[in-house]
């Protein structure tokens, strides 16, 4: 607020110009700056999708940034037919549904016990919860392969599901237990009055009231099962049972030298998050935010 | 009411299925990751015990404390950027306009597969068709670096779209932070004469201090567990100048199959990461928390 400070030690009006036309400078530097960042973090993807409709010898040969003659749409139809990306496309769109649905009903679960019932343990397993964000899956790989072995869930889909369930769990109970904790109780106090079950009243008066935050805590589920790697690429060896994330690393491997289908690959595993993205981008950027803080 | 709140029953119900889960997912393996450790075992058939000996042999893996210190100088750089990443939010959170839609720019890549970034990035340092050696042949420079076949670079270049893919979410936190400061405050500094920088540093970061904490935190520990891109942009090369904690364990297990080994490799990460969360928690803690709302 330049012009409370000038109230409070009065400048001559020349010091008073001078400064002002200093700071517009000063923010016209700091633009350029923000803009050269948004510009970095967006010129990869331009290429990418430049060169996704390019052929080889345009991509090689015309400079980067330059549009080809025709739009070579058919990099996508090609290798949407030939590979089996609608496969695995398939496969990471009901993993990743199954898995934010039953992750955020089963976080609902807990953290409406944790935060409205009374009983001994919740300290305990609160804290099991919460720790449980700090270890790394990698450390657990090896384990839960020989244990999934066991039980004859390697190359099932389900240890995927399983998996990634558990783990999203603590998080998804670190966003919603803010809003269980604001949550008044006269809610329940007045549906138990009423004779309502907890169940009844979980079911039909808590969860419609958590819908907003438990969209948000889904859209943060579906963005880390949508691009996992590391337990698709060690748990399942069928290749017909792979996501995409796994699926484009075998595919371009297929196409080394075409690089028109690699951009093609990569775009349509990159495209439904970008929808997501520009359909919900607030709420993407109030969950994430909200995800990482409260910790 | 309170017997209906405390019905054993239901609260069963509703947290032993969650509560199993992470057990079995969770607690076992990283209890059974140490007791492997103990074993020689090659993922098929029977483990046998063998003491120490995997972590003995740990200490003195050159190749080990190699991938340890590569995942070091990632947490290194990583807190280093954070630097950078709050002064840009600082300037966002400023009267700046389009502030909104820059953050929302800046956190793309974010949401993005490290498989995909990798892919993506494979081929902007690709020696002779990528966009990066293209444009410095442009820029007039004949012998343009191999990215990721030099062992002395290759550990920067890969650094470069980790910083790409991450700068979007540091910067969305301090923003969040920085814009959740009551104005009354910033006001008051200004009042009293503060500049913009003394309003920056000596009001704002105080106030955020928690969340940077949190950063770093995150920061340290998200490089240290480092995996996906490494994996599919060098697997380590070229002669393991990549190669990270947790790429080396994976190595070990998946494609040399020993799983003693590897377990035992795995239980030093988790370690390591738990000693990191509790050190920077230590080093950074304040006495009393700063209490703003």
């Amino acid at each position: 607020m330049p012009s409370m400070s000038t109230a409070i030690r009065p400048r001559t009006e020349e010091a008073v110009s001078a400064r002002t036309l200093s700071s517009s400078i000063g923010y016209g530097v700091l633009y350029v700056v923000l803009a050269a960042t948004a510009v970095l973090q967006l010129l990869p993807l331009l290429w990418l999708l430049l060169f996704s409709l390019k052929n080889n010898q345009e991509i090689f040969n015309l400079s980067p940034f330059a549009l080809p003659k025709t739009l070579h749409w058919s990099n996508y139809s090609t290798v949407w037919e030939q590979g089996s990306i609608g496969r695995y496309f398939f496969n990471s769109l009901w993993i990743t549904v199954v898995s934010v649905v039953l992750t955020i009903l089963l976080a609902n679960f807990v953290t409406f016990a944790m935060t409205r019932m009374k009983w001994k343990l919740s300290g305990i397993v609160l804290g099991l919860f919460m720790i449980g964000m700090m270890i790394p899956v990698h450390s657990t790989l090896i384990p839960l392969f020989s244990l999934f072995k066991k039980v004859h869930l390697t190359d099932s889909q389900l240890s995927i599901v399983l998996s990634y369930i558990a783990f999203n769990l603590p998080l998804t109970i670190m966003i919603l237990m803010g809003f269980y904790m604001a949550l008044p109780k006269e809610v329940e106090e007045a549906s138990i009055m009423d004779g309502c079950s907890v169940n009844r009243m979980f079911f039909r008066i808590i969860l419609p009231m958590t819908a907003s935050v438990s969209v948000t805590a889904a859209i943060i589920n579906m963005i880390y099962n949508w691009n996992e790697f590391i337990f698709v690429n060690t748990f399942l060896s069928d290749d017909s049972k792979k996501t995409l994330t796994v699926g484009i690393q075998n595919f371009v491997g297929q196409y080394t030298t075409n690089w028109g289908a690699i951009g093609a690959t990569l775009m349509i595993s990159i495209l439904p998050i970008l929808v997501i993205f520009f359909l919900l981008s607030n709420r993407i950027v109030e969950g994430i935010a909200a995800g990482s803080v409260k910790g | 009411m309170n017997t209906v709140m405390s019905n054993k029953r239901i609260i069963a119900l509703y947290v032993l299925p969650s509560l199993f889960l992470i057990l079995a997912i969770i607690y076992v393996p990283i209890v059974l990751t140490g007791y492997y450790g103990l074993m020689n075992w090659n993922g098929i058939g029977k483990p046998s015990y063998i003491g120490l000996a995997n972590y003995k042999t740990l200490m003195h893996d050159s190749v080990f404390w190699h991938s340890t210190f590569h995942s070091l100088l990632f947490a290194l750089l990583s807190t280093l950027c954070l630097i950078l990443y709050l002064a840009v939010a600082l300037v966002l959170s400023g009267k700046i306009r389009g502030a909104n839609l820059l953050r929302k720019i800046y956190l793309i890549p974010m949401l993005l597969s490290s498989v995909a970034i990798a892919q993506l990035w494979l081929k902007v340092y690709h020696p002779t068709n990528g966009i990066l050696n293209g444009l410095l042949e442009k820029l007039g420079f004949h012998h343009t670096p191999e990215w990721l076949a030099d062992p002395h670079i290759v550990l920067y270049a890969i650094f470069i779209p980790i910083l790409w893919q991450f700068a979007g979410f540091y910067i969305l936190i301090y923003y969040a932070a920085l814009k959740n400061i009551p104005a009354s405050l910033v006001e008051a500094a200004k009042i009293d004469g503060a500049n913009a920088l003394q309003v920056a540093l000596r009001i704002k970061l105080p106030l955020i201090s928690e969340v940077i904490k949190v950063t770093i935190v995150l920061a340290v520990v998200g490089s240290l567990k480092y995996f996906d891109l490494i994996y599919v942009m060098t697997d380590g090369g070229p002669n393991q100048a990549s190669e990270v904690m947790a790429s080396y364990m994976y190595h070990k297990a998946f494609r040399e199959f020993d799983f003693g080994y590897g377990s035992a490799i795995g239980f030093f990460l988790l370690i390591i990461c738990l000693v990191a969360t509790w050190v920077i928690r230590r080093l950074t803690a304040t006495k009393d928390t700063i209490q703003y709302s």
